[in-house]
């Protein structure tokens, strides 16, 4: 604990010149050295694989997996190296002095580097996850534009498949880092009262690797694409050309950042809760973060486990998935649904957290049924982990084991209906305000209400024969994770972006973007569960003329729910780099504690630590106390606007 | 800008007996309608036996889930309507502090958990008789129908990017056609020689998936004639697409004759086969993109 106890540096370093930071450690440097470490490291694969490629598949291989894959580990470390990650353990073990701090200055070129202060890495991660965010939501534009033929027209199969595999995998891994990433980085510090991170290196490294995920994912698509969708499933992908060696070290990635990113958030939240936050009083927000945290520290080492067997049958040829040398296919399917199942609790806790947050500021009442919300989320994150089969109630997996699953399956759904239970509560004899943020926490239960219904038919082994792989199973997940974490996400940054940036963000905009999304991610969505139960399969780019009509329905709605996202792109251009109207401190009139301090936010968050009175949720008692700042104090709950 | 608790009056409307009535009427109006209206349109038609038990479970769990449905809506409706703050007022003012309800708590935590455990065993008594039996089941079926032991065995083996079937019962001959009898209990054995595939026969209700060195049953009786989509459901590569066959329901004694000239016909082929067996081991190809 020695550095916990280190003196925090409250004046910002003065920042070198120009020539200094450009030559300094950088992004910059990173994407030259990411390179150089290809390189080299693919041309000393070549020289390791050469002899194993030949002898083992005399004529067979046509792509040296040995030195692609070293040649990503090697572009890997390269960028470590230039964005600095590497400095301080050299230096430390030279003798110097620890420290918290690194990269942390005023210049703008903080923002391209490694820097200790959480602010910068939540702001880092918020742009990079929107970006790739909106990279995948162009591939699914794509991949619409195909669906209006019945036939293959537009891309050859294998390109299809890739955009799949790119749409999805890219989703999924941005968006399990796209609340906890930026929401969690930036908001459990300041809302349990700490100046900082547990682990504020190992914080940027996990922003800086899921940007490196990213564009390691995207080069598959010049090494020839993969085949396999985010599911990866083996053997084909053992079989698949060199493009599967990306979507392997990209998930790889992302699953070391996300153990990572899990670890930091509750040593975080066990060790630097300020005086008074106790945990009764911790927000349900970072409650949410504390239990996504767990599922991610405990399920993504089996995915990389798993991806590592891949890329071990691909390169120096064992035979994990093979089953004619005593391997299983199997395997991968377990494997990978052991840690998918908790995956797409990942992307939904974070949800339930935004959204139950966001819910007692708007209907100016309390939590309702603080404690059942908070042993609803422990309910999911433990139960998501006996469940993972019902993924492959078809596959041929023991028979007997099918009743089992499907029971624990419709068990989880207790925990989650405790979530619809805390918001019914919550806005039972309200005073709501229906602003934009409001306006999406309320859209998430509409939604997510149908997410969960479609999961009774998918739970339900006997209704699962018609359902599984089929269009309605890209329905429910679409209504689970889009219109559920998503919608909460977009709830989350209409709240909290004016306190994250200092700017006010456009309301009459955001109302026009709230309501294009919610209708027509709607008219998108619903009728693909028809489309699945008339027997339309997943990634497939030919499919039943029956089903034309409605497919050309369902793109042209979602070419409408794209240009949907470009309002919200539009009006994050106006209100942050175009308008830049200042926000107030507490322009929401909320009583979490992020809200009492000035906006925007002093690098080292609170003069000094803050003495926790309250929970955040004292609407409806006028005096009720949240925090005190000490002597010095801030602005006090309640005087804000005034 | 001042923050007011609400003072609370006493002539406040019965808003918990008004949202039980709106639910219960619109519940008692949508549930006879999903039921008589929209269910016999829901797939997957009443061709064979497990058609008929999926489409009976999927009526069911849409009428089930109305009662849920409405309540989130109406609730959801009634409070936006009637517990909005008011914007003209330039004051906020707050809602009641209340926290939980220990009955409210209690109350839907039984009634999730009834739910969920009538669910299930609705689910697992389904799995155990006859109408949980066309989906795969692996080697050891749970739900075998009675009739299995006189059932036909037709093996589906999927390879990148076709179906082929074997008759076990007639020599192992193989053909790239599907033709079932009528009538008949069929016992469906899949399995693959590459990667996994997935055998889905929509109008069957039949879908097990195709996983190289594993055998997977499903049984199916089809009640009429006709023709049926086959489709792979496992994304296993390039063309799977197109892993696509139409299949042929035929009577009794059409099927007999069509299986004997299938196996005179490729008599001098099937001599070279590998000998029938529920799963064979070939040697996997690299990069076959
Ligand atoms: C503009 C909104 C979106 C549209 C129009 C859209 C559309 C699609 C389409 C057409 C597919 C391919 C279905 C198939 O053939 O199997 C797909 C797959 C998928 N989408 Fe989306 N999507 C959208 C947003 C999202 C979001 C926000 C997420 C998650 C955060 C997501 C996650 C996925 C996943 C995981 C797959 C499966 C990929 C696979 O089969 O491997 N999508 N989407
Ligand atoms: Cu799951
Ligand atoms: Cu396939």
């Amino acid at each position: 604990m020695e550095s916990a106890a280190l003196p925090v540096n409250r004046s910002k370093g003065a920042a070198p010149s120009f020539l200094g930071q450009l030559l300094g450690f950088n992004v910059i440097w990173a994407v030259a050295f990411a390179i150089v470490g290809y390189i080299v490291a693919h041309w000393l694969g070549g020289k390791i694989g050469a002899n194993i490629a030949a002898e083992q598949n005399p004529g067979g291989t046509d792509q040296d997996d040995i030195a692609i894959l070293l040649g990503l580990f090697g572009s890997i470390i390269g960028w470590m190296l230039g964005l600095g990650f590497f400095n301080y353990p050299l230096k430390r073990m030279l003798g110097r002095a620890p420290s918290l701090h690194e990269g942390v200055d005023s210049s703008t070129w903080r923002y391209f580097r490694l820097c200790t202060d959480h602010k910068v890495v939540a702001m880092q991660y918020l742009v990079a996850t929107l970006f790739f965010f909106f990279v995948a939501g162009l591939n699914a534009m794509f991949i619409r534009t195909e669906l209006t033929s019945s036939n293959a027209t537009l891309f050859p199969a294998g390109n299809y498949l890739t955009l799949v595999g790119l749409h999805g995998t890219m989703m999924l891994t941005m968006m399990s880092a796209g609340v906890i990433g930026p929401l969690g980085n930036w908001l459990v510090p300041i809302m349990i009262g700490s100046r900082r991170m547990a682990f504020p290196r190992i914080e940027s490294l996990t922003m800086w690797l899921t940007v490196l995920a990213g564009f390691v994912l995207l080069s598959a698509t010049l090494l020839g694409g993969f085949p396999t969708g985010w599911t990866g499933y083996a053997p084909l992908a053992d079989q698949a050309r060199a493009g599967i060696d990306s979507y392997l070290v990209s998930f790889l990635l992302i699953g070391i950042a996300l153990v990572l990113v899990g670890i930091n958030i509750l040593v975080t939240v066990v060790t630097l809760r300020a005086p008074g936050m106790t945990w009764n009083r911790l927000p349900i927000f970072v409650w949410a973060m504390v239990t996504t945290s767990i599922l991610a520290v405990l399920a993504a080492p089996v995915l990389a486990a798993a991806l590592y067997m891949v890329m071990s049958d691909r390169s120096i040829e064992s035979t994990f998935f093979i089953s004619s040398s005593g391997g299983s296919p199997l395997l991968w399917d377990e494997l990978f649904w052991f840690f998918g199942h908790p995956e797409v609790y990942i992307l939904a806790l974070p949800g339930f957290g935004i959204v139950l947050e966001i819910l007692p500021v708007f209907a100016r009442k309390p939590l309702w049924g603080y404690r059942m919300a908070v042993a609803g989320m422990f309910g999911v994150a433990l139960m998501s982990f006996m469940v993972w089969q019902h993924h492959l109630f078809m596959s041929g997996i023991n028979a007997n084991l099918r009743p089992f699953y499907m029971f624990t399956t419709e068990l989880i759904s207790i925990p989650t209906g405790l979530i619809f239970l805390n918001g019914f509560g919550t806005l039972w004899k309200a005073k709501i305000r229906f602003t934009v943020p409001m306006l999406f926490c309320l859209a998430f239960f509409f939604n997510f209400l149908i997410g969960g219904l479609s999961g009774v038919f998918l739970s339900d082994v006997t209704s699962d024969v018609v359902t599984h792989g089929s269009f309605f199973v890209m329905a429910h997940f679409h209504y689970t994770i889009m219109g559920g974490l998503v919608f909460a996400l977009m709830g989350g940054i209409y709240y909290w972006l004016p306190k994250m940036t200092g700017y006010t963000i456009n309301q009459a905009l955001g109302k026009l973007h709230f309501w294009t999304m919610f209708i027509f991610f709607n008219l998108t969505f619903f009728p693909l569960f028809a489309a699945g139960m008339l027997g339309m399969p997943r990634r497939v780019s030919s499919y039943n003329a029956s089903l034309h009509t409605l497919n050309v329905f369902v793109s042209i709605m979602a070419f409408c729910l794209g240009l949907s996202m470009l309002i919200f792109l539009g009006n994050l251009v106006w209100s942050l780099v175009l308008k830049r109207e200042r926000a107030s401190d507490n322009p929401w009139h909320s009583k979490s504690l992020e809200w009492q301090i000035p906006t925007p936010v002093p690098s080292y968050n609170f003069e000094q630590i803050p003495t926790i009175t309250g929970d955040p949720y004292g609407y409806g008692l006028p005096e009720a106390p949240v925090v005190d700042f000490g002597r010095r104090g801030a602005v006090a709950a309640g005087e804000a606007g005034a | 800008m001042s923050i007011a608790p609400e003072k609370v009056g006493r002539d406040e409307p019965h808003h918990g007996r008004n949202i039980a009535i709106i639910w219960a009427i619109a519940t008692a109006i949508m549930v006879p309608v999903i039921i008589w209206v929209v269910g016999p349109h829901i797939p997957p038609g009443s061709l064979t036996d497990d058609t008929r038990a999926q489409h009976a479970v999927d009526v069911v769990l849409t009428a089930l889930s109305i009662p849920l449905l409405m309540l989130v809506w109406v609730y959801l409706g009634y409070a936006v309507i009637n517990f909005r703050a008011d914007p003209a007022s330039g004051t906020i003012v707050d809602g009641p502090p209340l926290r939980s309800n220990t009955r409210i708590q209690a109350t839907w935590l039984i009634v999730s958990a009834v739910l969920v455990v009538g669910l299930a065993a609705y689910g697992t008594v389904d799995l155990l008789t006859e109408n949980g039996a066309g989906g795969g089941q692996g080697s050891n079926p749970l739900a075998k129908p009675s009739d299995a032991r006189s059932a036909l065995q037709v093996q589906v083996i999927g390879q990148q990017w076709l179906w082929t079937f074997r008759y076990p019962g007639y020599g192992g001959v193989e053909t790239a056609q599907l033709v079932l009898p009528v009538n008949r209990e069929i016992e469906f054995h899949v399995t693959s020689l590459d990667v996994v595939h997935s055998f889905w026969a929509i109008e069957l209700g039949v879908k097990a998936d195709a996983v190289p060195g594993a055998d997977n049953i499903a049984y199916v009786k089809i009640f009429r004639k006709g023709s049926f989509q086959v489709r792979c459901d496992e994304l296993c590569g390039l063309w799977h697409g197109h892993m696509n066959t139409t299949g042929h329901i035929v009577s009794g004694s059409a099927f007999n004759s069509w299986i004997h000239a299938t196996v005179t016909k490729y008599a001098a082929v099937t001599k070279y086969l590998p000998p029938y067996s529920l799963t064979y081991y070939p040697i996997p190809t690299r990069n076959a993109t």
